[in-house]
């Protein structure tokens, strides 16, 4: 019984930073595909079992970050936060595609104290100087995350990797996505290619059906992975990357999660 | 009255003269079904040729709202074009001379493309489609067969937002 209690708390303390493991989080836009002179979109961000329905925790949007098509950074507009989701605009008035992410990053540890367990979490800089000296069996994370979608007015553009974290590297465009056809993307890892890893796709509107109808696909030693899309609909996409610290070097956890539309 | 036939074969073949020497014309005639709704706006409407790969080859006519409501601009919702706006609208300018018009009210509309404007095209086996979308209502795409480079004819029909749709080459 003690041992699974460590285990549980230890598994708890790990799955912490990734509340979106147990919660999907996720930024879910109005449209993706427009046209004419300038748009506008609307976009919901929350942390919930059901994707895309708000019911569980609004999300933070402290580390949320646009690029317009030009590469500049554009600004969410109307931003708020109510009890299950937040909320902003985003004014699309150049051509192309838009990156809208949430991001976070951060540094958390775990270490043992006089038999005690206890954790820590705060910027990497301060890592060192937190942890008592007495601290055993100490256990360092970093972690990132992003929660990301993309959106369009006129032709799709080539978009950008960030180079940092878990990230979608599109082969198909993610504004080109049509019911019966396959896409294909690649997940990269700070920049390379993150083989062998799971990806979880679910279909919005959950509510409305009772099989999740969810699937799953595993990236190629290049970190590509394909989909042929069963129905039109908003998905949600999910991947998390976790590697052991070793040699006192900090692990890391990365999770990406995404919503794509697709079209009839 | 006996004038007539005589006329009309004189217009015939001043008509065919030109032709002989420019290859053939192109006409699509669309059918907009009459739809009874309480709220009926006609449909946009856009009109293409298409590769055996499924690629645009040419659009050949967009019927769209020209101009800004207060419920925004006409170009606003090409998208719900949403197959032509895939394979070819959104890459194209709007308006574009000879290819966009107004939206169309229910009945037989004819697209007559002269062979000048399809000089690129390769003789070979292709589709017209024509694709409707209807504020408050549905979207249809209706594709039918023809071949590049001989007179021949071809026909198809929609069955909701789209009536007969026919193709003719006329050489």
């Amino acid at each position: 019984m003690k041992k699974t209690l460590a285990f549980l708390s230890l598994a708890a303390v790990l799955a912490a930073p990734l509340s979106a493991q147990a919660h999907r989080a996720w930024l879910a836009p109005t449209s993706t595909v427009l046209s004419g002179n300038d748009a506008w979109v609307g976009f919901d961000a929350g942390m919930s079992n059901g994707v895309f329905i708000p019911d569980h925790a609004a999300m933070r949007l402290a580390g949320l970050t646009i690029t317009a098509p030009d590469g500049s950074t554009a600004q969410a507009e109307n931003v708020s936060q109510a009890k299950y989701r937040s909320s902003f605009d985003l004014h699309l008035s150049q051509p192309g595609t838009y990156r809208v992410a949430n991001v976070g990053s951060g540094f958390m540890a775990s270490y043992k104290q006089g038999g005690e367990q206890k954790r820590w979490r705060g910027a990497e800089a301060e890592f060192a100087a937190a942890i008592p000296a007495d601290a055993t069996e100490v256990q360092a994370t970093r972690t990132d995350s992003r929660t990301e979608t993309f959106v369009t007015l006129g032709e799709p553009t080539d978009l950008k990797t960030v180079g940092k974290g878990l990230e979608l590297a599109p082969v198909t465009h993610p504004n080109d996505l049509a019911v019966g056809e396959a896409a294909t993307f690649k997940l990269l890892k700070d920049g390379q290619p993150a083989a062998d890893v799971e990806v979880t796709i679910a279909r919005g509107g959950i509510r409305y059906r009772n099989n999740p109808e969810e699937i799953t696909v595993k990236t190629g030693a290049d970190g590509a992975f394909s989909v042929t899309w069963p129905e039109a609909g908003l998905y949600w996409l999910g991947a998390s990357v976790r590697t052991a610290g070793v040699n006192g070097q900090p692990g890391s956890n990365a999770s990406w999660n995404g919503a794509l539309e697709v079209l009839p | 009255m006996r004038k007539l036939p005589l006329v009309l074969t004189a217009a015939g073949l001043a008509a065919a003269a030109p032709a002989v020497a420019t290859a053939a014309d192109l006409t699509v005639s669309v059918e907009l079904p009459r739809i009874s709704s309480a709220s009926y706006h006609r449909p946009y409407v856009a009109v293409w040729i298409e590769k055996p790969d499924q690629t645009t080859a040419q659009t050949l006519a967009v019927w769209y709202q020209q101009t800004r409501n207060n419920e925004g601009d006409g170009k606003d919702w090409l998208k719900d074009l949403r197959t032509w706006w895939r394979k070819g609208g959104r890459a194209m300018t709007m308006p574009a001379d000879g290819v966009s018009g107004p939206t169309k009210a229910p009945g037989r509309h004819s697209v007559t493309v002269p062979a000048a404007r399809l000089r690129a095209l390769p003789a070979g086996q292709y589709n017209i489609v024509v694709e409707a979308a209807r504020e408050l209502g549905g979207r249809e795409v209706v594709r039918v067969p023809f071949r590049w480079g001989g007179a021949n004819t071809g026909a198809g029909t929609g069955s909701t937002e789209l009536g007969a749709v026919r193709v003719a080459v006329t050489r």
